[in-house]
């Protein structure tokens, strides 16, 4: 378990200045690579493509409604979307909602974690509890969450929220995203640290007790350097999936006072709008910007990154 | 996984299945389906309307076994309508032959060459005796591509409790609403003013009503011109100086109907299904609840009402056109018409039905309660007839989804509006939009 979570993102170290293969390991490579190209071209068909085909729309005018208008239009669709106010509203929304909820199911779920991992009894039982949130569908918790702040039918909105309408104004509605994000997807965040809460040995935290380290003192001294690989894959993970927030956002508010992510807009531009070359350099724009956040998480918290040598365990 | 009944059920149905087959049977439509089995099917995809499986069976009686119409229901909202149909139609179903459309799409469903244009003894009949409003949403560049199946145009409601008289214009309107607020009455103008389409078909019926424009008469450029800027200083006016409700930036048409059902309005622009919501649940005041035409604007005379509605229009995609349009033609005859305006409270779009006064089953009486006719549903026919003939259509152009998307976010909340500068954003923001540059909210 604890492996395959922390081995996860482990890129294959790049070669450098080998010595030349004998004529066996040659033989051996070449039957690795045969044996990986399967399941190679299979990646490439169905993710390769598709994203190959995005970049192609995205540099057409090509709107559904008007076919006989298409042609290549270079990065004007770039220019329209990065040029547009709409656009920017939604990616601060996004990462408004990224941040704050990535950061308490992060607090949140190392609390779980620590619950799971030292429970004595019903430890299955626990666990199982934890995790419910995570095994029932957004939607199907998302349209909870909508009737709980439905003033008149829901008991939330009945509770706390007197005459006004939460999910009609912009600052309510984040929050109630945020909640349901959080309410969701912390088991997840749960599950990927107490991995990493396994891989701190026991001895470890006898041998700072015995030198009078405090509970705190050896969480932060000695649980969280030792798990930081763990962390960064779990802080990783959610994060890419939190910016690309939609169905929670779709039925709680569809997109209302401000309140649409950036793939709630693609949505609205390619589906809605049915225009492929606006809609496509948005789904562009998001997979850049994933992809920027996966290499600043690499990069920057990188020297502690699970598969990098020296800092992890191994 | 279960093979032999699944084969039986695809191939012949053996005896015994065919006999359970009759037991069930219980409506025409189903009986006429097992004439036809494996014949032809003309699929309908069209809105939710309770009592349109009815006009279906009628229809596939008048068939004759020759095809089954079936009757597909879309998504409630008009927004998953038009995205199922719009997914489907895009990768070039053929599952699809006739389509329900919102008055708005037909340009678009006909620019994109996904709906049939309507020639020869078809569009005769299709065109016969249909009110030119919504004729005209059914057109698109001179050519009909769909036939209008109903309408809908708003009215002016008002209690003639608190005021006698109905104003005429938005200025008498909002005067009557001030001189009411003083007197510590009523008086609250109640409309469509949430961030959605409902808010766009105010802003435009005001447009039309004072003279303006806001698309070319092609639509293919944005005009904006005085009587669209006179719009939003109306729209302006009217939500900042405490006459609209405290929660008007959340209300579509049915808070608006409930907000003076519940007596905290004295005005209420709404379609006409408000007049059957009051009678069935205040009843007791029936007979103060009264309309007008929508209000005017100066000196422009009465006022024009937006049109809503659905037209019928044929896939290109369609296996079997001939009997799709043969199909369309009965489910929007007069007839039918009739029969969905009395059922599901649909105005009709032939102006012979709005005069017909034979009730439902015309061998009997008419009577309110169990054989309407149209004088008795409608007792403000004359009213939606006269503002039908001068009706505002929606500005006509493929774009409208893009359209309406950017106006009513531009336009939210009303209060917030700057006559000058928000047609100044209007103008640049709808012509991004035509030309599909713009970016969707």
């Amino acid at each position: 378990m604890s492996h395959a979570v922390t081995e996860a993102p482990a890129k294959p170290v790049p070669a450098k200045g080998k010595p030349a293969l004998s004529e066996g390991k040659r033989a051996e490579r070449r039957l690795g690579l045969l044996l990986c190209a399967p399941a190679a071209i299979v990646m490439l068909a169905v993710t390769g493509y598709p994203i190959a085909y995005s970049i192609w729309l995205s540099l057409q005018r090509y709107d559904l409604r008007f076919p006989d208008e298409r042609q290549f239009v270079g990065f004007e669709n770039y220019v329209a979307v990065l040029s547009n106010s709409y656009w920017w509203t939604a990616f601060g929304t996004t990462m408004f909602i990224t941040v704050v909820s990535v950061a308490i199911e992060l607090v949140l779920g190392m609390a779980l974690a620590l619950i799971m991992h030292r429970t004595l009894v019903g430890r299955g039982l626990v666990r199982t509890v934890t995790l419910i949130p995570y095994g029932i569908v957004t939607v199907v918790a998302a349209f909870s969450w909508f009737y709980a702040w439905t003033p008149e039918t829901g008991y939330l909105a009945n509770a706390l929220a007197g005459e006004s309408a939460p999910l009609t104004e912009q600052w309510p509605s984040l929050w109630i995203i945020i909640l349901a994000e959080v309410w969701k997807t912390t088991p997840f965040m749960a599950l990927l640290l107490m991995a990493g809460l396994a891989l701190v040995p026991d001895d470890l935290l006898k041998a700072a007790s015995m030198d009078g380290a405090n509970a705190w003192q050896r969480f932060t001294k000695v649980m969280v350097p030792v798990m930081k690989p763990a962390i960064l894959v779990a802080l990783l993970f959610r994060t890419l999936d939190a910016f690309r927030v939609f169905d929670n956002i779709f039925v709680l508010t569809n997109g209302a006072n401000d309140t649409a992510s950036v793939s709630m807009q693609t949505y609205n531009n390619l589906i809605k709008g049915l225009n492929l070359g606006i809609g496509s350099a948005m789904a562009v724009l998001i997979f850049i910007t994933v992809a920027l956040i996966a290499f600043i998480f690499i990069k920057v918290f990188g020297t502690a990154a699970p598969g990098s040598d020296q800092g992890g365990k191994r | 996984m279960a093979k032999p009944p699944t084969w039986s059920r695809r191939g012949r149905p053996p005896a015994r299945a065919a006999g359970l087959l009759g037991a069930t049977v219980v409506g025409a439509g189903l009986l006429t389906a097992c004439g036809t089995e494996g014949g032809m099917k003309i699929n309908v995809y069209y809105a939710p309307e309770d009592n349109f499986q009815t006009v279906v069976d009628n229809c596939n009686e008048d068939a004759n076994g020759r095809y089954e119409i079936v009757y597909n229901k879309l998504p409630r909202d008009a927004d998953g309508q038009r995205e199922q149909m719009v997914r489907r139609l895009a990768a070039g179903d053929d599952t699809m032959d006739v389509l329900g459309l919102d008055v708005t799409w037909v340009p678009e469903f006909a620019e994109a060459g996904w709906v049939e244009e309507w020639t020869g003894a078809n569009k005769a009949e299709a065109e016969r005796d249909v009110l030119p409003g919504p004729l005209e949403t059914a057109t698109w560049n001179g050519k009909l591509y769909a036939a209008p199946k109903n309408t809908n145009v708003q009215l002016l409601w008002y209690d003639e409790r608190i005021t006698p008289e109905p104003p005429r214009t938005w200025d008498q309107m909002m005067q009557m609403s001030r001189d009411l607020q003083e007197r510590g009455e009523p008086h609250e103008i109640l409309f469509t003013g949430a961030q959605y389409e409902g808010l766009v078909v105010v802003y435009n019926s005001i447009v039309e009503s004072a003279g303006g424009r806001i698309l070319s008469e092609d639509g293919q450029s944005v005009v904006m011109d005085e009587g669209a800027v006179r719009a939003l200083e109306i729209l302006k006016e009217v939500t900042t100086s405490g006459l609209t409700d405290p929660s008007l930036t959340n209300m579509e048409e049915d808070q608006v109907r409930l907000a003076m059902q519940e007596g905290r309005g004295a005005f209420e622009l709404n379609w006409p299904f408000v007049y059957a919501s009051y009678a069935s649940e205040k009843a007791d005041d029936l007979e103060h609840f009264k309309w007008a035409p929508y209000p005017g604007v100066g000196s422009n005379g009465d006022g024009r009402t937006t049109i809503g509605g659905y037209d019928l229009a044929v896939s290109s995609a369609s296996q079997h056109k001939p009997e799709a349009f043969e199909a369309a033609l009965c489910l929007r005859s007069a007839e039918h018409q009739k029969f969905s305006a009395l059922n599901d409270g649909v105005p009709p779009t032939i102006e012979s039905v709005y005069t017909d006064p034979r009730p439902l089953d015309p061998s009997k009486p008419a009577d309110p309660e169990n054989n309407p006719s149209m004088a008795t549903e409608y007792p403000m026919k004359d009213t939606i007839l006269e503002a039908l003939k001068n009706a505002a259509v929606r500005p006509l152009t493929p774009a409208y989804q893009n359209l309406s998307t950017v106006m009513s976010k531009v336009l939210s909340p009303p209060s917030d509006i700057d006559p000058q500068g928000t047609a100044e954003q209007l103008r640049e923001q709808l012509t991004d939009a035509l030309d599909s540059k713009g970016v969707i909210p």
